[in-house]
């Protein structure tokens, strides 16, 4: 049986669970003013001391501000107001509940940071009543190492915890920002939130809990451990590796870049780790629109991005309109065929001012930016196009000028077309529609379209042996580049760069750091020899590893 | 009384760690302290709840009050600096 949540933490633990249960306070509670303030006192003497002994730096903060709440001389004035003789009243949850509920509100109304304020007042509210009440929550006395079960996990229950006893933490409730994440990550043990149903579990139960796939097996067997415990550790030795920029195990440098379509996209990849932007999406900025827009506007969009990549390389595709993105004031006219039909630069045949506009937009944003701009057209199928294209750009003062390479013709005939520009790009997924002839958006198609098949690779090897003799960078920006083993087989294809989603990037990046250009080039020869997809993928996992 | 408008100089508002820091030096002053928007009912200045709930935002003017005392000249600078200054920077 397995009780599935969402992976916060990574890792692998296998024990005994320790589930922990909040009593909650439904009895009558009575006491004098004087007893209230002093659970009050007893709280907050209890945080204090908590977040003194904690070593958890995000712990202690968040205890130590618990404290001060509990201090707080309003609070105690909003309760005062409430219970104002000197005597024992039978019950004062309400009046606590009333005091806490005017700066709830308050704190709520405002939103974001203030509005998590609200748990550590409820916190704070229900444990002085368990103190006026005698009552403690329990569970929290470890003796050994144990999976801590709970319907969620407050701060001051991580803090009292003996963490040296937590192998991992698995709650019914929460999400990947929550405390009990936080808290996990900080103390490197792996963590499962809005795990629903755990706390169905007895106490003591044995199970396996995995951080990184958000899952707990109960009572694993010895297959089920070491099969995951192997996984992981390979996982986390390439993540280990996982710094600067991306080369191979015998030092060739392969540059590791993301896909973006706006600013706050490049600002995720810088954060990331990219190298710069290996594909800048600039179709996203017209799409849903009614009408072009203005050169200022456009202008102001690129800088956005270059501004994001100051001393990086960002390579911008101009308006890839049509096809399965049309673009409303540009793709007017019907067309039966549309991934065949007018898009991408063929577009200068029907709007032909929206792309030379374009182009001085570009051409302003790069010159004011501290970016290495590099420039390229969609859709180029033969060599003039490149050559118009290459002109018109030149033309405008942009230095780096280049074209994707994703019809048959311009892989075929990439001699001639990349000899017309600087540099070219494989966008994987329109090369693999066109070489297949399958439509990549028909699932009862889809086992046409892979980039695994023989028959794409080998159209990609023809454009990078014409790429190598020309001496010109050849990267690819498709869903392919993010896939690892594809990814060092483009490598030995002759592709000298990727571009993917920045999530992407670190898995590839630590595998490609394990396999050097010799054994890429192996694998890449054999797979173009085989006649499927599936061959393909099944040589690579057995010459690359898992 | 002696009280002084302020711009609210940290990007998050006064809340996190400018809130903290506020709310430690006007609880270690030896007087009360209020602290408001203009024209609006104060609230107590040692009261971490209290100045929460007020919501500063950066750029946004508020006043610091400080009850008669021999040092309050000296107690209002103090938290008037703590208040401009942009803790977040």
């Amino acid at each position: 049986m397995t009780v599935s949540g969402i992976g916060v933490s990574p890792g692998i633990a296998v024990g005994p669970i320790r589930v922990i249960v909040h009593l909650s306070v439904d009895e009558p509670v009575s006491a004098t003013p004087q007893e209230v303030f002093a659970a009050l006192n007893a709280v907050a003497d209890d945080l204090e001391r908590r977040a003194e002994t904690i070593e958890l730096e995000v712990a202690k903060e968040v205890l130590g501000a618990q404290a001060m709440i509990a201090r707080d001389p309003a609070l105690v004035e909003a309760i005062g107001a409430r219970l104002t003789d000197d005597i024992s009243y039978s019950d004062v949850r309400p009046a606590i509940a009333e005091a806490f509920a005017g700066f709830r509100d308050a704190l709520l109304s405002l939103g974001g940071y203030f509005a998590e304020r609200v748990a550590d007042l409820d916190e704070i509210a229900d444990r002085t009543l368990a103190v006026l009440s005698g009552q403690e929550t329990t569970g929290l006395r470890l003796t050994e190492p144990s999976i801590i079960v709970a319907q969620d996990l407050t701060p001051a229950d991580t803090a009292a915890l003996d963490l040296n006893f937590a192998k991992a933490l698995v709650v019914a409730k929460g999400g990947p920002t929550s405390h009990t994440a936080i808290v996990a990550r900080g103390l490197g043990i792996p963590a499962v939130v809005g795990a629903e149903g755990v706390m169905d579990l007895a106490d003591g139960t044995r199970v396996l809990v995995d951080g990184r796939e958000g899952i707990v097996i109960v009572d694993p067997t010895e297959s089920d451990i070491s099969g995951r415990e192997v996984r992981e550790e390979t996982l986390r030795a390439r993540a280990a590796s996982v710094e600067g920029p991306g080369r191979l195990a015998d030092q060739t440098p392969i540059a590791l870049m993301a896909n973006a379509g706006n600013g706050k996209d490049a600002v995720a990849a810088a954060a990331a780790g990219a190298e710069g932007i290996g594909l800048f999406r600039t179709e996203l900025l017209f799409l849903d629109r009614d009408d072009e827009p203005s050169v200022d506007e456009q202008v102001e969009l690129y800088r956005a991005v270059f501004d994001a990549m100051a001393g990086r390389r960002v390579v911008l595709r101009t308006l890839d309109a049509g096809s399965d993105k049309p673009v409303p004031f540009i793709n007017a006219i019907h067309e039966d065929n549309p991934a065949l039909g007018v898009r991408g630069w063929r577009l200068t045949r029907s709007a032909n001012d929206v792309l030379n506009r374009q182009l001085d937009a570009v051409a302003a944003a790069a010159q004011a930016s501290a970016a290495d701009v590099w420039v390229m057209a969609p859709m180029i199928d033969v060599p003039a196009e490149a050559a118009e294209f290459a002109y018109r750009a030149r033309e405008r003062g942009i230095r780096h000028v280049g074209v994707m390479i994703e019809t048959p013709a311009a892989a075929i005939l990439a001699d001639k077309v990349l000899a017309e520009v600087d540099f070219g790009s494989l966008g994987t997924n329109d090369l693999t529609q066109y070489v297949m002839a399958a439509d990549r958006l028909d699932s009862r198609l889809s086992d046409l379209t892979s980039s695994w098949h023989p028959a794409v690779l080998r159209t990609i090897g023809i454009a990078a042996s014409h790429a190598k003799t020309l001496a010109r960078p050849l990267g690819v920006c498709g869903e392919s580049a993010a896939n690892p083993h594809l990814a060092a087989i483009l490598v030995g294809l002759g592709v000298t760069s990727l571009s993917m989603a920045p999530s992407a990037l670190a898995e590839v990046r630590g595998f490609l750091a394990q396999v050097d250009r010799a054994t890429c080039e192996r694998v890449a020869n054999q797979v173009i020899t085989l006649s499927s997809a599936e061959e393909a993928e099944a040589v690579a996992l057995d010459i690359l590893g898992a | 009384m002696p009280s002084q408008t302020v711009i609210i100089g940290s990007t998050v508002g006064l809340h996190a760690r400018p809130a903290s820091l506020l709310i430690k030096a006007a609880a270690a002053a030896s007087v009360p302290v209020k602290i408001g928007r203009v024209g609006e009912a104060p609230v107590n200045a040692a009261s971490m709840l209290s100045v929460l709930a007020l919501g500063g935002k950066h750029g946004e003017e508020i006043e610091i009050t400080v009850d008669d005392h021999a040092d309050a000249d000296r107690i209002l600078a103090e938290l008037v600096d703590i208040v401009a200054t942009n803790h977040d920077a």
